[in-house]
């Protein structure tokens, strides 16, 4: 639902290149102060619909407003609204002959309020590598710098486009911790991510596009029916051979396997569908 | 007027951070700042007869090269770099920040400004040290040589703008760029003397600016005796004021109208 405080409000967005549809009548609203993820299949419209929010692609038809701005306009007022937001885009590879504190510290001339350098570098976690060049850095800290650069300007609105791919897992957790803390701060964020873990464990929302539709907005928990879904009891019986049930109430199950076994009920898990489980299953349903 | 000072100062910091990267870059300063002097070199050394009366080739081939420096820092230079920078992504991440973009070409003019200076600095001295170019002692020529400069790197810039949206990527930048202007190095009196070209030759090369700008340079450093050689019996400065101020419009009009900052 658009509300006053909604700082992504779309409404009807079409977008066509020649004759392939990218995004059709595509509706979308995102609220100050939340992480809201976009998931969706490479070629589904995720990236143009990203990108018209961004200001990068014009749209055909509908209405968007972001923070207040209409990110097709262009001139002064755009530069003063890009001076509000952040963007982490995917595989860049420039700057590579300068350090990690000059591009900082460059690219933080551009706004109006910078954030502090020192606070920052040590945020992405770049401290032991600020007078690095660039092109001497891993994959990782290469994204943890495009994240420095999105924060330099201490925008209200971060668009994070999938910040971790190439992250080690140590790392990951580290960026995942990183995010939360702006988000502390009042920062929105559109993530998009091909890591359905990531918005599991990062995101209030998540919207699921297909098609260059919007099938679903829930919140992790409750995406495509999974808090109702069923669960999955498994384990081996006294033969030795793996037992498997599916129940809404899984504690039924187990308090019978309770009275069935006297010690240790062997191989026992009871699983709820992933996230991963559940977002298949809708992009499946909807081809 | 603040927000025309703000462009300004941020493009200043550009240049700056350009040239930075630039002299970090050492292929590219190879590339731009010693190969037109191992040419000079080259070309010095193997043609040193006299073709007018106290006029030797390589006096006639400084001259050359030093406009051809104009058409290296600003034409091929930034044509080259400008697809590499959409490529990289750097133009994009600049798109989405509040920078004006009007720092960003300022950024790259002054950049183009520092290469070419490098450039025709170490050309005079080379030339002057090894190969009888004489440096202009009136006041007169050396106001000709500036505005040349001024008007040709404006020009060479201008146009390099407008020609980087040509390139598909930034890998075939160079492969598409480099031969136009080694071709027009050929037909615009850099490796020959332009009036010993086939007429045809001369009538393409006369369509674009590079033998407008060699012609200007021989006004400067040759003496003034050499203009009965010249085609038109004269150096044309007036012509060639006017021949740069058009290239100039078109270029700023197309670049204008064409330049990227993604990707398609």
């Amino acid at each position: 639902m658009p509300t006053a405080t909604s700082v992504i409000q779309v409404k009807g967005l079409k977008k066509c290149y020649g004759t392939l549809t990218a995004v059709d009548s595509l509706d979308l609203s995102i609220e100050a102060g939340e992480i809201f993820a976009l998931l969706g299949p490479n070629g589904a419209g995720k990236t143009t619909t990203v990108e018209i929010l961004e200001g990068y692609r014009t749209r055909d038809s509908g209405d968007v407003s972001v923070l207040g701005f209409d990110p097709a306009n262009r001139g002064d007022a755009a530069n003063s609204w890009r001076d509000r937001i952040g963007i982490v885009l995917q595989d860049s590879a420039d700057g590579a002959d300068l350090t990690v504190e000059e591009s900082i510290t460059h690219f933080s001339k551009y706004y109006s309020k910078r954030r502090d350098l020192d606070h920052l570098i040590q945020a992405v976690g770049l401290d032991e590598k600020r007078k690095s060049r660039v092109h001497n850095l891993s994959g990782g800290q290469r994204r943890r710098l495009d994240v420095a650069l999105g924060l330099v300007g201490t925008p209200e609105l971060l668009f994070l486009d999938e910040p971790t791919t190439g992250f080690d897992p140590e790392a990951r957790r580290a960026f995942w911790d990183l995010i939360r803390t702006l988000k502390e701060d009042g920062t929105t964020i559109l993530l998009t991510t091909h890591y359905l873990d990531e918005a599991e464990a990062l995101a209030d929302r998540v919207g699921v596009i297909a098609g260059g539709k919007l099938i679903e907005v829930a919140t992790p928990a409750t995406l495509g029916g999974r808090e109702q879904a069923l669960a999955t009891v498994s384990w081996r019986d006294h033969s030795g051979v793996l037992r498997e049930e599916s129940a809404a109430d899984p504690t039924s199950i187990l308090r019978r396997l309770l009275g069935d076994f006297d010690g240790e009920i062997p191989a026992l898990t009871v699983k709820r569908p992933t996230l991963e489980e559940i977002y298949l299953r809708m992009i499946g349903e909807s081809k | 007027m603040s927000r025309v000072i703000q462009a300004l100062r941020i493009g200043i910091s550009r240049g700056t951070l350009e040239i930075k990267q630039f002299n970090r870059a050492r292929e590219a300063v190879v590339f731009t700042i010693a190969f037109p002097v191992i040419l000079l070199f080259i070309f010095g050394s193997i043609f040193d007869d006299e073709i007018a009366p106290s006029v030797t080739f390589s006096q006639y081939f400084v001259a050359g090269m030093i406009a051809s420096g104009l058409v290296n820092s600003g034409f091929q230079n930034l044509a080259i770099t400008i697809p590499m920078e959409r490529d990289s992504g750097a133009l994009k991440r600049l798109r989405g920040t509040p920078m004006p973009l009007a720092s960003y070409f300022i950024g790259k003019s002054i950049q183009v400004a520092y290469s070419m200076s490098l450039q025709i600095v170490l050309l005079l001295l080379f030339g002057s040290l090894f190969f009888g170019l004489e440096i202009p002692n009136v006041g007169a020529k050396w106001i000709v040589f500036a505005w040349i400069v001024l008007l040709g790197s404006l020009c060479a810039t201008v146009l390099g703008i407008a020609f980087s949206s040509v390139p598909k990527s930034g890998r075939a930048a160079s492969a598409v760029v480099s031969p136009i202007v080694i071709i027009l190095q050929f037909f615009s009196g850099v490796f020959f003397v332009f009036s010993q070209l086939p007429g045809w030759m001369q009538q393409f090369a006369a369509i674009f600016p590079l033998k407008w700008l060699t012609q200007g340079m021989r006004y400067v450093f040759l003496p003034d005796s050499f203009a009965s050689q010249e085609v038109a019996g004269g150096f044309e400065l007036g012509k060639i004021a006017t021949i740069l101020v058009i290239w100039t419009i078109i270029g700023a009009l197309i670049a204008l109208k064409t330049f990227r900052w993604m990707r398609k």
